[in-house]
């Protein structure tokens, strides 16, 4: 079955990509949404602008749009960006990286149904800690782009997901720190997976806000 | 022992329908095995108790093979249907299939089931549902059957282990 996915460039979506094709599935398509809102309640927006060279190291097509991220049109946009995929690609499914978010998921799911193709959520209702153990088991390179929750602050920015990162974030806990960001607590990036053909390198570096409220633009190639 | 039955008939659904539940389990130490339908054998079915998880929107194989669930006529032990499971409960019975489509959270009010009562904000995806025959007793408010009881066999027409995960604890 050929599938296309809702794709970031974070760990969550490219860990159900992984799965997907883990499963026997083909991935014929990535669609990116660029929101222009940095607080979309759909779309994680850090780095995104990279995610064609995310693409492109997988050998991948991608659609990619610009919204200005207004709640309920970014859905539209969305289910454009779809339709486009169903008819260049021929794609009979989605897949997303959902985990908690009945919010996110069950937009997705209309969305499909409408459409009449698969939708396809392999992280749903997953534990946190199997979720970030599954990024070391599978050799994923994540780094942290962004924060947005006390007490995580710039020193957190550009880390990468590893045992140590997980062993900190859980003393995190008591702060209701959800240790795999489910709750925007904080986004990642994915510099190599099984599914790269190489590893992207950092190249520059732009980190921007203040206290607990950090972002890393960051350039790859 | 707890049989857990998968109804997926794409594979990657079982990670969406099947695993969550598996992770309820697993984390209460209860221990079950898990079979796709089309594999039970008599064996199987001599688990304590079942489950019959749900699946996708779209992937309704299940309908077209609703005698490979014959068992469940002659079953003794308990059965808890989710969605899907629920719904093939209710057809092997005699029920009606009837199409309506709800995708999210719902606010739904039950009489005592499985642990649950009262008003509970409960996670819906389906586009079916089934209306039960008479011998069904309904435990739920409301024109669909949320969830129904029929001496061992159970229904949920939500999925518990989204939010309600204490409910697969009870009956397990």
């Amino acid at each position: 079955m050929k599938l296309g996915v809702l794709f970031s460039g974070g760990k969550d979506s490219t860990l159900a990509m992984y799965l997907a094709r883990k499963n026997g599935y083909d991935i014929s398509c990535l669609i990116s949404i660029i929101s222009e809102n940095t607080d979309s309640f759909m779309f994680h927006t850090p780095s995104i602008l990279e995610v064609e060279k995310q693409a492109k190291c997988m050998d991948i097509p991608i659609l990619t749009i610009k919204t200005k991220g207004v709640k309920e049109k970014e859905l539209l946009e969305l289910e454009k960006c779809i339709k486009q995929s169903i008819k260049k690609y021929s794609i009979e499914g989605i897949v997303t990286g959902a985990v908690e978010s009945v919010y996110q998921a069950s937009r997705i799911q209309k969305i499909c149904n409408k459409l009449n193709i698969e939708c396809f959520n392999p992280l749903w209702q997953k534990g946190q800690y199997e979720l970030l153990d599954n990024l070391i088991k599978y050799k994923f390179e994540v780094i942290i782009t962004g924060v947005a929750a006390y007490p995580l602050d710039k020193e957190w920015i550009g880390r990468k997901i590893d045992k140590s990162f997980i062993k900190e974030i859980k003393e995190l806990e008591k702060y209701k720190i959800n240790p795999a960001g489910e709750g925007g607590e904080f986004e990642t990036f994915v510099l190599n997976c099984p599914l790269f053909k190489r590893k992207l390198k950092i190249v520059d570096t732009k980190i921007s806000g203040k206290d607990n409220s950090f972002r890393m633009e960051v350039s790859v190639k | 022992m707890i049989l857990i039955v998968n109804v997926c008939f794409e594979k990657l659904h079982y990670l969406e329908f099947v695993k969550p539940v598996e992770d309820i389990l697993v984390k209460n130490n209860v221990k079950f095995k898990t079979k796709h339908y089309k594999e039970i054998n008599q064996k199987d079915l001599g688990a304590d108790k079942i489950i019959i998880c749900g699946t996708s929107l779209k992937d309704d194989d299940y309908l077209d093979n609703i005698s490979e669930f014959n068992w469940i006529k002659d079953c003794k032990k308990p059965v808890l249907g989710i969605c899907a499971g629920m719904q093939i409960i209710g057809l092997i019975f005699g029920g009606k299939l009837k199409r309506k489509t709800e995708i999210g959270f719902y606010f739904e009010e039950f009489d005592s089931f499985l642990g649950i009562s009262g008003k509970q904000e409960v996670y819906h995806l389906h586009n079916n549902y089934v209306e039960f025959s008479k011998d069904f007793e309904v435990l739920s408010k409301g024109k669909i059957p949320q969830v129904v009881k029929k001496g061992n066999l159970y229904g949920v027409l939500f999925h518990p282990e989204v939010r309600q995960k204490d409910l697969i604890l009870n009956f397990c």
